[in-house]
């Protein structure tokens, strides 16, 4: 699919030219995401190289944990059961392991220990002593019941119980606890851990084995940094990576997303600021639109007061103020009680204190909800995106009607992918420049976001239009023209940022 | 309902061979539930008093631990307020393999040693180590006056 779009780039590269005059610097890019056909938002920032990731099923999860196993195997050999325990244990990090394995000087014991686990080396001489006593039944410790030998079984530790009790008890860690790689014997103060060989073999439900299975893969992915879950609900996939960044990366079902923080890929902001942001648009984006309309703080103590009715006189309730202000001016009240409500005085100097404080919280509460509603708003334009590419693919058939080949009408399409992400692109821009402090590099911004968005809305409308036959060619040209231009200028503008990024151009805030 | 196995046989064995110091009686209609007293520790704060437990065996018992709590107030700074005890084989280090006897004899051995490194009543606590002597006062005092009746 990507190359299809990269095809129609190639094409068509000379028309960009002629679009409103702006074209200078943007040339450049669009040949080069000729040569990045792999990106996954065809259109990554021109200097760098694409990102490598591969997609991976539960499956190829799974062939990678033997990969590594055998691989640490070929060195160590020692059983996979006890092995993989022993990865579990470092989280997977074989170097570490092998490190660890011959600091000792060919004696690890103490890993095993570390790792509970029962060393293969000492097995011969602990194991099966119990197992030996003539006796034919056996009581089991947790059921009490008395089951034939046959029954029983254990882990190296010697500890045995019946494989009811056995089954039952694998079956409250992994089902309730969610336990997989550290689930310890059933006997009180024993840590040895229960491998993964016994719990296939005691564990015939269907349902169990597979959540162990996926718990396994669950914590080699949690504990490998260059493996990510796809955050997508219900997607099973995993992306592995050679090196970890802030970069988006694409999951088999569709979903892009950045590989450092998981999040639907967010450039130009930084993923720390985004967790700042979503966390306060989480606290407090409805909240603090009626905060705004209704209440004040408190001039001295700063609580936030809503008068709901009465006098202009406020006292305030907090418990340890108690301070007495003019509504209105915000100022002490004692002055106004001579004359009743007497605050014409505008420079008492109390009062201005009072209210320059309160300006200064009113201005950011606006500034945040100055970004935030700009911020949604692309937002909610992104959610219709399905709907509009049902829509636009309603008129990719009626413009067949009107003998247009499938291939000539397949620019609408692009169009709308553009389309949404220039929006993806606007809305992260209100959050990048929300942290920012003022200087002359975010008034270039500001202009590049500015030329963007009103070139993104002139395309979205674009795209509402009704198609006659008279219209269609011109209609063409025109969507054409301005997705390109679109595209153009989100590339401008990203780049913009990352050269702000690594020139140390921007000043954030301490927000 | 039927009891498991495993429940009837504790049972009785509570009953045939109790721990000295300890009493388990379980409820006429419920099999899972159980009165519990428990006589306070030779030496420690508590000697003398009786105190009152409850017991209970939730459904999945013996995988999951059973659930105890002091009914008679008690001072001591890993008991709470309502009755709870912070005692590690109650939660994670539970064992299928502990049975109920265990998890009694356990409490008994934590009235004779408190932990106050690791409470549940910080205010407690923290007398506990600052001025032990006064803890115990307040233990023995306690005791006097909640465990000690009829």
């Amino acid at each position: 699919m990507d190359s299809d779009d990269d095809y129609f780039e190639a094409e068509d590269e000379s028309s960009l030219v002629e679009d409103e005059g702006r074209v200078s610097d943007d040339e450049g890019f669009l040949g080069d995401t000729m040569i990045v056909p792999d990106d996954p938002l065809g259109s990554g920032s021109k200097e760098e190289d694409v990102y490598p990731f591969v997609c991976l099923s539960a499956e190829q999860i799974v062939e990678l944990m033997l990969e590594i196993l055998n691989e640490v195997n070929d060195i160590v050999n020692i059983p996979h059961t006890t092995l993989r325990i022993l990865l579990a244990h470092f989280n997977w990090d074989k170097e570490l392991l092998l490190e660890k394995y011959y600091e000792y000087d060919g004696n690890p014991e103490q890993i095993f220990k570390d790792a509970h686990v029962i060393s293969p080396f000492k097995l011969k001489s602990t194991c099966k002593t119990k197992g030996q006593s003539s006796r034919t039944d056996a009581e089991c410790e947790i059921c009490c019941s008395s089951y034939s030998r046959s029954f029983m079984t254990g882990l190296n530790c010697g500890h045995i119980f019946c494989k009811g009790c056995w089954s039952q008890y694998l079956r409250t860690k992994i089902m309730d606890e969610g336990m997989s790689q550290t689930i310890p014997c059933p006997a009180y103060k024993c840590e040895i851990i229960v491998d993964d060989e016994i719990v296939m073999c005691l564990i015939s439900e269907k349902k169990v084995r597979m959540k162990y299975q996926h718990l396994m893969s669950n914590s080699f992915v949690e504990c490998n940094s260059l493996l990510k879950w796809c955050p997508a609900p219900d997607c099973h996939h995993v992306i592995k990576v050679e090196y970890r960044d802030r970069q988006p990366v694409k999951c088999q079902c569709g979903r892009v997303f950045c590989f450092e923080c998981s999040e639907s890929w967010h450039d130009p902001v930084l993923c720390l600021h985004l967790k700042k942001w979503l966390k306060k648009c989480d606290d407090d984006s409805e909240t603090s639109n009626w905060i705004s309309a209704n209440t004040k703080e408190c001039p001295k103590c700063q609580v936030t007061i809503e008068k709901d009715g009465g006098c202009n006189h406020v006292i305030c309730r907090s418990q340890t103020c108690k301070h007495e202000f003019c509504w209105v001016c915000l100022g002490p009240w004692d002055p106004h009680g001579a004359s009743w409500y007497n605050c014409n005085r505008y420079n008492a100097d109390d009062a201005k204190k009072a209210r320059d404080v309160q300006q200064r919280s009113r201005e950011m509460l606006q500034r945040y909800l100055f970004y935030c509603n700009r911020y949604m708003n692309h937002l909610q334009s992104l959610k219709f995106e399905s709907k509009l590419y049902a829509l636009v693919k309603r008129k990719m058939e009626e413009m067949q009607q009107l003998n247009m080949s499938w291939i000539e009408v397949q620019f609408l399409k692009k169009a709308v992918d553009v389309l949404c992400e220039c929006r993806q692109t606007l809305m992260y821009t209100y959050v990048f420049a929300f942290f920012l402090n003022r200087n002359n590099q975010l008034l270039i911004f500001e202009d590049n976001q500015a030329d963007m968005e009103k070139a993104t809305e002139t395309l979205s409308e674009y795209l509402e239009r009704d198609i006659t036959t008279a219209s269609i060619r011109e209609i063409k040209q025109k969507v054409q023209d301005k997705y390109r231009y679109c595209d153009s200028r989100r590339n401008v503008l990203l780049n913009h940022v990352h050269e702000g990024y690594d020139k140390d151009w921007w000043d954030y805030l301490d927000l | 309902m039927t009891v498991p196995r495993r429940i009837t046989k504790e049972t009785t064995r509570l009953i045939s061979e109790p721990v000295p110091g300890i009493v388990a009686v379980p409820f006429e209609h419920n099999a899972r539930y159980f009165q519990v007293s428990m006589c306070g520790p030779k030496d420690s704060p508590f000697e003398g008093g009786s105190f009152k437990l409850e017991l209970s065996l939730p459904e999945d018992y013996p995988m999951a631990p059973p659930i105890v709590r002091f009914l008679t107030k008690i001072y001591h700074p890993n008991v709470g307020k309502m009755g709870r005890i912070r005692l590690d084989i109650l939660k994670d280090k539970w064992s299928p393999a502990l049975q109920m006897q265990t998890v009694l004899l356990s409490i008994q051995a934590l009235l004779s040693a408190p932990n106050p490194d690791d409470p549940l009543q910080n205010d407690i606590a923290q007398i506990w180590k600052d001025d032990e002597e006064l803890a115990i006062k307040t233990a023995i005092e306690w005791t006097r006056k909640y465990a000690c009746g009829d």
